[in-house]
């Protein structure tokens, strides 16, 4: 009895409250807050908007107003010549998802195999070898060592190894992985081994199971880092039929000269390319996958992000 | 010799382990160790063709170029203020937002604009670099058409460097602010939902509560990202420089920072003298600051320590 009136006190004392004081500022921070958020939101979302509105603007009505944040006339010029002769996108295409599947995969084993050593309560050098690994993102010898490291000695100029080893350890990713790991008890292993299975048995069979989570999350990160590196591709590929696509767009972009590449494949006059929008076509084009895949993979990134900062 | 003979032991022990762990020891030894020799080019004359060991040394000659070119203060100056000046935009905005969206009531408008803010950290600097071209080239760039529309004069921001502070510290939040409010949002989620219930009670208001309660929680995690970001503030970061402002030689005195001019020596010069000396100085003042900061944080506060 007493308990209950108790309980109908404080509801009504936080009714009084709310009443009371809470109400004007609350609106305040509702009204600041909403808006500031909304803001945000429009500035975010307005480069794409200027880009994709810029790609299906009209040559002509580009040379005679410039940009605009909505098309003045719409075109579809540039995506036409664009899918024309499709071949350069598609091979950029190719490279790219290449790149990314092989040092995805190759990537998340190592690094998960790793993960799984350092996490293992029994293993004695677990903390030695974490900061084994660890050191490296305190101490390194900077891209210009790097560089002549893999042109002058190991020779990989041109190859799409120098695309693909540079980014295929990440020392971040080996402890968000560790942390997912320590979730998985250790009771798993311990009584596997009891039971004879060994070491490689126990990770294939019981641990990567287990950690379809961490594997996805990780796998992501590494999937956006290959996919958007034009970096190493800038570095040590120069001939353009190995360009993954990040690179091509920039060649495109900065260059005259992937543009009469497409010209002369498309024999259209270099005068009468619609190159101004078809800058941002190709812009759009390499794109679109990311933001049309984005809404289902960005939980996994939160998760990870989430994981990595709470023992980072 | 005892310690060499335990590891042995250990090491046949469970072999199997060492084994996995094997390919990564193996790739970071090839990839980050065997290159970290690579610093000692700061003190010789590199020739490509005799290689790192065969160079001839040079000294100090090296750094003497660097600092007496002006180029070296000029470069770390940069380096410096964009990071101070990207550390207090981007992790001011980012934990706004943060407690911003944690409050809000409406949750489909919580969760869309959130998803929008994240979206940003998803696209290559490539892109942003065409929404560069796209918005601010003298001719055509949106900026110009709208300021033609309205009856004003266009601008030609590529004469104008200090205009491009502004615009790289938008981009610069424009890409970190959705992934930093994620670490941020994670930790106010972390708080005892009780805190906030019994100062309800009180009839504390929500900028008290946002006073007394959010912001002393989140402050673990507001040290930790201004220590890594401290620990960084020696390194530009490339890519967004690189897209931003590219190779306009006009803009290099505001926007040169280190890694950008250690990169336009490799590609364009071929003349490694002044961008290794700026790789050494980088490389080895990096790991005294971070020493130096974890170090003190040890001291004041264990449990905010890197490592």
């Amino acid at each position: 009895m007493y308990k209950n009136i108790k309980t109908i006190e404080t509801k009504s004392n936080k009714i009084n409250t709310k009443k009371r004081s809470i109400s004007l500022a609350t609106l305040i921070f509702n009204i600041v807050g909403y808006s500031l958020v909304s803001l945000a939101v429009i500035l975010c979302l307005i480069p794409f908007i200027m880009l994709i509105s810029g790609s299906i603007t009209s040559e002509q009505a580009i040379a005679n107003y410039g940009y605009s944040i909505f098309p003045k006339e719409i075109s579809f010029d540039a995506y036409a010549l664009l899918f024309k002769y499709p071949k350069d996108i598609i091979r950029a295409y190719g490279v790219s998802i290449f790149i990314t599947v092989v040092g995805t995969i190759s990537g998340l084993f190592i690094i998960t195999m790793t993960a799984y050593v350092i996490s293992r309560r029994d293993f004695k050098y677990r903390n030695k070898l974490t900061f084994f690994f660890y050191f490296t993102t305190l101490f390194n010898g900077g891209i210009l060592s790097v560089y002549i490291f893999l042109v002058r000695y190991l020779h990989l100029k041109g190859s799409y190894l120098a695309l693909i080893l540079p980014l295929i350890i990440n020392i971040f990713y080996l402890l968000i992985m560790r942390s997912f790991m320590k979730s998985i008890p250790d009771s798993i292993s311990e009584s596997a081994k009891i039971d004879g299975a060994g070491d490689f048995t126990i990770f294939m069979k019981l641990i990567l199971p287990l950690s379809k989570a961490g594997l996805a999350t990780i796998g992501l990160f590494y999937a956006l880092d290959y996919w958007n590196d034009w970096y190493h591709a800038m570095l040590y590929i120069s001939d353009y039929k190995k360009f993954p696509l990040q690179y091509m767009l920039y060649t495109m972009l900065s260059a005259g000269e992937a543009m009469s590449r497409i010209s002369s494949m498309s024999s259209v006059s270099m005068a009468e390319m619609p190159s101004r929008s078809i800058k941002l076509a190709m812009a759009v084009v390499a794109t679109g996958p990311i933001i049309l895949v984005y809404p289902f993979i960005q939980k996994y990134f939160v998760k990870g992000i989430t994981v990595g900062a709470v023992k980072g | 010799m005892n310690t060499i003979s335990n590891f042995y032991r250990e090491i046949k022990k469970n072999r199997t382990l060492w084994l996995m762990a094997l390919p990564a020891i193996f790739l970071v030894i090839l990839l980050m160790y065997i290159p970290m020799a690579g610093i000692i080019l700061a003190f010789k004359d590199y020739k490509y063709n005799l290689g790192v060991f065969g160079s001839p040394w040079s000294g100090l000659e090296n750094f003497r170029f660097f600092f007496l070119s002006g180029t070296g203060f000029l470069v770390t100056r940069n380096t410096i203020l964009y990071n101070v000046m990207n550390l207090i935009t981007s992790q001011g905005l980012a934990i706004l937002i943060a407690i911003i969206i944690s409050e809000m009531k409406g949750k489909y408008f919580k969760k869309i604009s959130q998803s929008i803010i994240f979206l940003p950290y998803f696209i290559s600097w490539i892109i942003v670099g065409a929404f560069v071209y796209n918005i601010f080239n003298y001719e055509t760039g949106t900026l110009n058409t709208v300021l033609k529309s309205l009856g004003g004069e266009p601008l030609n921001l590529y004469g104008m460097p200090n205009a491009w502070i502004f615009i790289i510290a938008f981009f610069n939040s424009w890409k970190w602010v959705g992934y930093t409010s994620v670490i941020y949002i994670a930790s106010i989620t972390n708080i005892d939902a009780e805190c906030f219930e019994a100062a309800d009670i009180d009839g504390a208001n929500i900028f008290q509560k946002i006073k007394y309660i959010t912001i002393p929680s989140i402050k673990p995690t507001i040290i930790i990202m201004i220590l890594l970001n401290v620990s960084k503030i020696l390194r530009g970061d490339f890519q967004m420089f690189y897209q931003i402002v590219g190779n306009n030689g006009q803009l290099f005195n505001a926007t040169d920072v280190i890694d950008t001019f250690v990169f336009r020596s490799l590609i364009s010069s071929g003349d490694m003298s002044m961008s290794s000396a700026a790789t050494f100085y980088q490389s080895v003042l990096c790991f005294v600051i971070i020493m130096l900061v974890n170090g003190s944080v040890k001291k004041v506060s264990p449990e905010n320590a890197l490592f």
